[in-house]
């Protein structure tokens, strides 16, 4: 944070951008759309996408990674294994990861990547990280530069520790004002989409700020760098602050350097949003962006609740979710469907009650595991059949049958929905919690 | 490989995603040819069994969008499509197509145009789209130098090879650390 600004004032990505290229002995920062390689600070991989990426890398004749130490496989997707060809994936990258020593793998059960890497204190401030998973751009919360990549991208980075990027734009987003009760980051970023649309943000990086984003908790912030991608951006970045510090004490595995942008930085635009009116938001079928206040839904009945996953799968979700669950029951037309984001999630939640408060309700809880927002495992729609989900994609087909539906929300409005049979605002069955936890209320 | 390419167009609409493209049930595989037989499957079931070796796919803004799945542009790849043309590219795909070596062409006009069943001509290199049904001529985005190194060497894999092997031909400055 303390070198002095040379030349123009940087964004905080271009910041990151030129910290790096500094390493490789260039004094100059990058230019948006300047095509540059960087060294990566960290690289992962799960098991749909890594078991391309290990071929791809045996294929060039690379030998070993470029630090184990710096290198994630989680098996996050399909686990447990579905079947046999998921558990030859498995397999294939658990032996991977033995042959290489690599620190970081990730068995069955453990968890989503997303929420495991910053759990670990394994993605830090100031950091490039690249992801052969979309949602990669969720550690932006943590003020590095986060993005997801294919299979090849991974196998190249694992193999020399550097990637091809193109220096993206940055856009700045500000929100004012505080979030009312029940609404949250999902909120938030779910109307951002709406407003900008699912390329409104294409190869460019996001930059989260204002009171709304001061004010929220961590996980909150995570849910919010998560859904970058689905507005199509390169990553999604917030600046790092006293609570950023707090997630990280005793829980970094390195040395770090926290970054914020320069004053006057060139923004290539900058969206500034009033939200403390804001209701909590619903993104219909078929498109994340295709997003309404909830109170403008009308009768929407479900088949099915899903609550978790990398976007919202967080302690705080599951005790906001049982905050309203506690005390009634789920539906007889719903089966609502809980999947912590990781093993060390379920077991804070089990301590605190809430597991217990959600099984009483009559959720079925689950593994934790990515299957049911993929349509992957373990929650699959049959045809005709709807869900309403805290996930963060609502793709044709995305969580099942081609002729299902999705639509996406805060685990609030998921958990009333799974009490009334139908989209159901959370004041409609609960009193507003008093403030706890990561997500705003 | 001849840099000019012929053959139909398949048109599609606008945010093409990779679950359509091809969905999570068929992810268990890295088999490029079991990928190719359930390409586009959930948008358009008669595509993998309807389309020849050779064809286009033409679509509008943000193809791709979604999931980092590689699998997509390998399905693709494998179903024998010569090229991708869109209004636009989600940035993953584009990334993955090009480091995969799948041809693809930006052109607004093109994606305007172009209907199903169009008979195309494209110079990849000149990113020049003859659409010979209609008589029409459009101009493609011309992509980096890099880029096209890269599609050119056949993937960014095959680029790191011939690192690997001595021959090194990065054209940028290489940033080792």
């Amino acid at each position: 944070m303390g070198v002095k600004p040379k030349g123009r004032p940087l964004t905080l990505t271009e910041k990151i951008f030129a910290a790096h290229l500094r390493r490789t002995g260039r004094e100059a920062p990058p230019e948006p759309g300047e095509l540059v390689e960087v060294p990566v600070d960290f690289a992962l991989g799960n098991d749909v996408t890594a078991p391309v990426a290990i071929e791809e890398f045996r294929k060039a004749g690379a030998k070993r990674v470029f630090d184990p130490e710096r290198v994630a496989l989680v098996a996050s997707h399909f686990v447990p294994a579905r079947d046999l060809k998921v558990a030859a994936l498995m397999r294939k990258m658990r032996e991977f990861a033995r042959e290489q020593k690599i620190s970081w793998f990730f068995p069955e059960g453990s968890g989503i990547e997303h929420v495991i890497l910053p759990e670990e204190g394994l993605v830090l401030p100031g950091e490039i990280v690249v992801g052969a998973d979309s949602h990669t751009c969720t550690y932006g919360a943590l003020g590095c530069f986060a993005t997801g990549v294919g299979s090849t991208d991974l196998a190249y980075a694992l193999a020399t520790g550097r990637l091809w990027f193109r220096v993206p734009e940055t856009i700045r987003l500000v929100y004012r004002g505080r979030l009312g009760p029940w609404v949250g980051a999902k909120d938030l970023i779910l109307f951002t989409i709406g407003e900008i649309g699912v390329d409104g943000a294409n190869y460019a990086a996001l930059e989260f700020a204002g009171e709304a984003v001061e004010e929220m908790e961590m996980e909150g912030r995570f849910t919010l760098a998560n859904m970058a991608i689905e507005a199509g951006a390169k990553a999604g970045l917030i600046e790092p602050d006293e609570k950023t510090e707090a997630f990280l004490a005793g829980r970094a595995r390195r040395a770090y350097e926290p970054l914020r942008a320069d004053p006057g930085a060139g923004y290539a635009r900058v969206l500034e949003w009033e939200v403390s009116r804001l209701e909590p938001q619903v993104a219909l079928p078929h498109l994340p962006s295709n997003v309404r206040p909830v109170t403008e839904l009308g009768e929407v009945t479900v088949d099915q609740v899903v609550i978790g996953s990398c976007t919202n799968g967080r302690l705080s979700d599951l005790h906001l979710a049982a905050s309203v669950l506690r005390g009634k029951k789920v539906h007889p037309e719903v089966r609502c469907l809980v999947f912590p984001g990781s093993h060390r999630v379920y077991r804070e939640a089990l301590r605190e009650g809430i597991i217990e408060a959600l099984a009483e309700a009559g959720a079925v809880i689950s593994a934790p595991t990515c299957g049911p927002c993929l349509g992957g495992h373990m929650g699959v729609l049959g045809e005709g059949e709807r869900a309403l989900s805290t996930t963060n994609r609502n793709f044709v087909g995305r969580m099942g049958h081609p002729r299902s539906e999705v639509y996406l929300a805060n685990p609030a409005v998921a958990a009333a929905t799974a009490v009334k049979g139908r989209i159901a605002h959370p004041a409609e069955v609960a009193a507003p919690p008093v403030q706890a936890g990561g997500e705003r209320r | 490989m001849s840099s000019l390419l012929r053959g139909r167009a398949w048109k599609y609409g606008d945010n093409v995603d990779t679950d359509v493209i091809i969905p999570a049930r068929h992810l268990a595989t890295t088999d490029p040819q079991e990928l190719a037989r359930h390409c586009l499957e959930d948008l358009d079931p008669s595509f993998a069994s309807s389309h020849s070796p050779g064809d286009f796919i033409v679509a509008g803004r943000n193809f791709g969008c979604g999931s980092s799945r590689e699998h997509a542009p390998l399905a693709i790849k494998a179903a024998g499509v010569a090229c991708v043309i869109a209004a636009s590219f989600a940035r993953i795909f584009f990334r993955n197509a090009i480091n995969i070596g799948l041809p693809i062409l930006e052109s607004p006009e093109a994606s305007r145009d172009i209907e199903t069943g169009d008979e195309l001509e494209v110079d990849l290199e000149q990113g020049e789209i003859r659409n010979l049904t209609r008589g029409k001529t459009y101009r493609a985005r011309p992509l980096p130098p890099f880029i096209r190194e890269i599609v050119a060497t056949g993937g960014l894999m095959k680029r790191l090879a011939r690192e690997l092997s001595g021959a090194s031909g990065s054209p940028e400055a290489k940033a080792t650390p």
